[in-house]
């Protein structure tokens, strides 16, 4: 009876009031902290004695990168959980998650270039993290281009569902394997942001916008949710009532 | 034509003996009817090997005729090349047998399914991939390796197509009964290929060079391995939903 807030998960009428209510105190307290962010990492923040202030695009970078992976990890848990327990909530999320995952991967590659290209001298360095992001991206475009090739939504659900947890295995085999490749090719050495040497005024807004930018995730996938609940569900009763409210 | 009938696999079914007894007499079985069938369309084998031999020749007109540029370039063309070929082959592996309904009865015959589709993936490899290394020391030597080479560019490429053809069970599986499916075969293989890639061409490059080839080696036996023992379940599921 403890888990019965586990088991109204599953009912797609709950998750979509849940998410409805959930969604605008996420994307509120997201932006809130997004603007304390910004104002700490680009007004606060000192240059970098190296790097002045070109070093600040880390504060959209390093979240983008760090939720590429997290989202993928969280579709890919929704995906098992759906396929495991035939909870077609959680397909449902994993769905709306893959978008957002590869946005946020197209938008680190995109802010890593840009910094690159002062920092490097070029826009593309073949970068173990580099790399394996560019090949999360790839992941990310196989995902959704099953989904989109399967007519009928259940089968593109458990399709899908196995290619992501067939994925998230192989993460972690890629990266290594990226950075073994790379070791092994003697690459330019970068420089690289280490982050424990990092001042408190630099990290402090680091961590602010890892915590906004999580949100803001979470409240695009509240919304995402809601959309793919509502286009699943269209033939039902509940989503009349639901509408009017 | 009468290919063996599917009914040969019933008797395992009504034979004594444990389970897991009757599911290795199946995937015997299974094995033995699809090299069976492949040999009597000797044709289909051929192919993917002309088209890693056309790859392998397109490398030397694109660069240079030079030898010595040219082995520079070969651990990347040879595995450009074999990846292109199992890739393409991969698409023989389920389509005929998904055609005809043969595997709808290996999802209904009772026997572990992950059996049977292990059993299929072996008889693709055995066709495919053991074709495709014993062709790829002569692609090697005519893109410049030495003969000291050959051992270490065969056992690369006998222990990469293991993996290649488990990983790529598994988005043949995935694809199955979609239109126009190649592209998308492609986009969902080639990224987790990687790694074999990457091993490959590293013990290529070293078997190339005269070095020691056992540390990529050791790599790429780990990752077949690795897929021997999850890809299968990943493709018997796979072709489960496929054919809900």
């Amino acid at each position: 009876m403890t888990f019965t807030w586990f088991h109204r998960l599953g009912s797609p009428p709950y998750v979509y009031g849940l998410a409805q209510r959930l969604a605008p105190w996420c994307a509120g307290s997201a932006l809130l902290l997004l603007l304390a962010g910004l104002w700490g990492g680009l007004v606060l923040a000192p240059p970098d004695y190296q790097q002045g202030d070109g070093f600040r695009i880390i504060y959209v970078h390093a979240p983008s990168a760090w939720l590429s992976l997290m989202v993928y990890t969280t579709m890919a848990l929704a995906a098992a959980v759906g396929l495991i327990w035939r909870i077609k909530v959680a397909h449902a999320a994993a769905a709306a998650c893959a978008p957002i995952g590869a946005s946020f991967t197209a938008a680190a590659l995109v802010t890593g270039a840009l910094w690159g290209r002062p920092m490097w001298g070029t826009y593309w360095q073949w970068d173990p993290r580099l790399t394996s992001e560019l090949i999360l991206f790839f992941l990310y475009l196989g995902y959704m281009g099953l989904r989109a090739s399967i007519e009928d939504t259940q089968r593109a659900d458990r399709a899908s569902a196995v290619l992501a947890v067939v994925g998230v295995v192989n993460v972690p085999v890629i990266h290594y394997s990226v950075t073994w490749w790379n070791s092994l090719h003697q690459a330019p050495s970068v420089m690289r942001l280490a982050k424990p040497t990092m001042a408190t005024s630099m990290l402090v807004p680091l961590l602010i916008m890892l915590l906004a930018f999580t949100l803001f995730f979470v409240a695009m996938l509240l919304v995402r949710l809601q959309a793919e609940i509502l286009r699943r569900e269209r033939a039902s009763t509940w989503i009349r009532e639901a509408l009017k409210r | 034509m009468s290919t063996p009938a599917i009914s040969d696999l019933s008797p395992p079914l009504l034979a004594p003996g444990t389970t897991r007894a009757r599911s290795t007499a199946a995937a015997w079985l299974a094995l033995r009817r699809d090299l069976k069938l492949a040999f009597r369309k000797p044709a289909q084998l051929v192919q993917p090997l002309a088209f890693f031999a056309l790859v392998t020749l397109i490398f030397p007109l694109a660069i240079s005729p030079e030898l010595s540029q040219l082995r520079q370039v070969a651990p990347g063309a040879l595995w450009a090349g074999a990846l292109l070929a199992s890739l393409l082959a991969l698409e023989f592996l389920f389509r005929d047998d998904a055609q005809d309904g043969t595997l709808e009865q290996y999802v209904l015959s009772g026997q572990s399914l992950t059996a049977l589709i292990f059993a299929k993936t072996c008889a693709h490899w055995l066709l495919t991939g053991v074709p495709l290394a014993l062709v790829t020391p002569a692609a090697a030597l005519a893109l410049g390796a030495t003969l000291d080479s050959v051992p270490g560019v065969l056992a690369a490429v006998v222990l990469g197509t293991v993996t290649l053809s488990l990983l790529g069970a598994i988005g043949a599986a995935l694809t199955l009964n979609l239109k126009r499916s190649s592209a998308l075969l492609s986009l969902l293989t080639l990224p987790l290929a990687l790694p074999v890639l990457i091993f490959g061409a590293r013990a290529v490059q070293q078997a190339i060079a005269g070095g020691s080839y056992l540390a990529p080696l050791e790599f790429l036996a780990a990752l077949a391995v690795l897929s021997v023992t999850l890809a299968p379940l990943a493709a018997a599921a796979a072709v489960r939903i496929s054919l809900e």
